[in-house]
């Protein structure tokens, strides 16, 4: 039984009006018959998001299908040899110089945020010159670092290459990425956390590493995982800071040089065409890596970040 | 008695305020030592600018400011220096990245902030993650080995050209233009997209008409920073451009751009005066990213 509909007076008809947010599939198309244009519009986004992600699975799936095949017991062995071709010593560099420049640009980063977000009015004129500084060296491409870095390390300090000046010059790199990360976490955190430690009687220092900093733990940590992702997948900076040899037989110290899995592919991409199966499957790893860290920088990021 | 209980108290009070000064000089301690921390940050830029140029500056110097800048010829074992064409490379580069990447940048952040169902955006969302983190020599070889013989069978050539550049830096400047266009959409108040819809525009016209204008400074922000990273980028970019220094006269020629220059050169003389000469084309690509890190903060400023 349809229900009549009485008009009183002054009353407007309005039955017929659809509410913006329940239009029908044929509403839709009424309008853009009114406006072709809108409709090119849509279909464009519509290409360009296919455009995009197809990009992406593209260079994922290729890049699966052909190193897949091409992984061996050989390519994980401990000792580098010319017939293995191992990248185990690589990984291991990788290890040694993402945990050494996490380990410098953590505290740095993570201290000059505590200074940034605690301490300092957003006023000052120090702040804004650091906000400065830490926005350039988030802009500096990786050749320059890895340019700066031998200059400096390499010929200035006489290092030559070392696994030490490729950390050093990382930590450079990914210093702003945890800085920046660390004051948002920071900032996440209620001011009545900061007023009922102040308010128990604990000082300045005792509220930011017993209150504030446990809370902002899961922010710092993604932002840190983030930085090792730049560590996995520099190749410039260290290339010319921690050595490109091809032989990547592992380093005895930190004084000595050893290239990461980045350069250890680039060297061998530069050999010519002769060892196309392993690179591939260097490129598995790293996209294996890159995949994991992701994730593990996003599981932390937001499963186990609280609400306030 | 009286006199023991006194001196008792003094002793209190005394190490009352022991501890207070031990307290207060920790705080003061920690906060000088926060204040270190970033303070190494302008350090870092300081000691970057000051070991780039004193090396470059006497360089450019010797070669000549106008012979370095301007000169076409770039032959790094004979003595010629002029980075002219390798700028102009760069900017080739650049450009055909910005081909590329804006549109689809753009458009897929339009998806993503306004069209995208709730389960694919789960999906798409770690999908650009990922995207920006693989690292940029697997896209220099995916270039390298699938897209450099795609584009030599359509269009001839060695395939290392203008257009293979443009579609592998194009790819990595995505992420970048991606996310930060659709932070800059979404930042947007929802008032402004309801009133458009509510005066009987279509939702495309909304976004387009209303969104954009008010989202512009983050969108032009996505776009100098994918600049940034399409003019500094060296692994992928010398893996597909060929490595000619020339100025290219159609898209199917190859190419170098200053970063790659540095890469290249470096392979072959890593000492003397060619380094000298290598160390101040990293000096001009650090001027270049000043420029752009100074828009970007104008930019940033305009849109508080």
């Amino acid at each position: 039984m349809a229900k009549e509909m009485v008009l009183r007076e002054g009353e407007v008809d309005v039955s017929h009006i659809v509410p913006i947010n329940r239009q029908s599939a044929k509403d839709k198309l009424r309008a853009y018959c009114n406006k072709p244009w809108s409709f090119v519009l849509f279909i464009l986004i519509a290409v360009a998001t296919v455009l995009a992600i197809g990009a992406v699975l593209l260079v994922l799936i290729f890049t699966l299908i052909q190193g897949l095949p091409n992984f061996s017991a050989d390519l994980f062995a401990w000792e580098w040899t010319s017939s293995n071709l191992s990248m185990m010593p690589a990984l291991i560099n990788t290890l040694v110089i993402a945990i050494l420049s996490l380990l410098i640009a953590g505290v740095i980063g993570v201290f000059a945020a505590i200074f940034m977000v605690e301490y300092a009015k957003s006023t000052n004129v120090f702040v804004k010159i650091v906000r400065i500084a830490a926005e350039t060296l988030a802009g500096i491409p990786s050749i320059v670092y890895g340019i700066f870095g031998m200059i400096f390390f390499v010929l200035l300090f006489g290092w030559s290459y070392t696994l030490l000046g490729g950390a050093i010059t990382m930590a450079m790199m990914i210093m702003p990425l945890i800085m920046r990360t660390t004051e948002e976490a920071l900032k996440a955190v209620p001011d009545s956390f900061r007023e009922g430690s102040f308010a128990l009687g604990a000082g300045k220092l005792r509220t930011i590493f017993r209150i504030i900093l446990p809370a902002a733990v899961p922010g710092i940590v993604s932002g840190v995982i983030l930085g090792l992702g730049r560590v996995v997948g520099e190749t410039m900076a260290l290339m010319y800071t921690a050595g490109s040899v091809i032989n990547a037989a592992d380093p005895s110290g930190l004084m000595e040089q050893g290239s990461t899995l980045t350069v250890y592919m680039y060297m061998l991409i530069s050999e010519g065409n002769a060892y196309y199966g392993q690179v591939w499957a260097i490129a598995v790893v790293l996209i294996i890596l890159t995949v994991l860290i992701n994730g593990l920088a996003e599981f932390i990021g937001n499963k186990l970040k609280k609400e306030y | 008695m009286q006199n023991q209980a006194e001196v008792a108290a003094v002793a209190e009070a005394e190490s009352v305020a022991k501890i207070h000064v031990g307290a207060a000089v920790k705080e003061i301690g920690m906060k000088i030592v926060f204040a270190i921390a970033a303070v190494v940050f302008v350090a870092a830029v300081l000691v970057i600018c000051i070991y780039l140029f004193v090396r470059a500056v006497p360089a450019i110097g010797q070669v000549g400011v106008f012979e370095f800048l301007f000169g076409d010829t770039w032959l790094l074992g004979s003595g010629y220096y002029g980075i002219g064409n390798l700028i102009v490379g760069t900017c080739i580069s650049t450009v055909g990245a910005l081909i590329v990447g804006v549109p689809i940048g753009l458009l897929t952040a339009v998806f993503m902030a306004f069209y995208c169902p709730k389960w694919l955006y789960k999906f798409l969302k770690p999908l650009t993650n990922i995207l920006a983190g693989i690292p940029s020599i697997v896209y220099g070889y995916f270039g390298m080995q699938v897209i450099v013989p795609a584009i030599r069978g359509m269009v001839g050539g060695g395939g290392f050209n203008i257009i293979t550049t443009s579609l592998v830096l194009g790819i990595m400047i995505l992420p970048t233009i991606i996310s930060i266009t659709e932070n800059s959409l979404r930042a947007v108040p929802k008032s402004y997209y309801e009133g458009a819809l509510a005066l009987g525009a279509t939702k495309e016209r909304a976004i387009f008409r209303t969104i954009f204008p008010a989202a512009v400074s983050g969108v032009m922000t996505a776009i100098v920073l994918g600049i940034g990273r399409a003019i500094g980028e060296t692994a992928a970019v010398s893996l597909v451009c060929g490595n000619v220094p020339q100025i290219p006269t159609d898209l199917s020629m190859p190419f170098m751009t200053l970063a790659s220059a540095i890469a290249s050169g470096m392979g072959y003389s890593s000492s003397g005066f060619p380094l000298e000469v290598l160390i101040s084309c990293a000096a001009v690509l650090f001027v270049f990213i000043l420029i752009i890190t100074i828009l970007i903060m104008l930019l940033k400023r305009k849109s508080r």
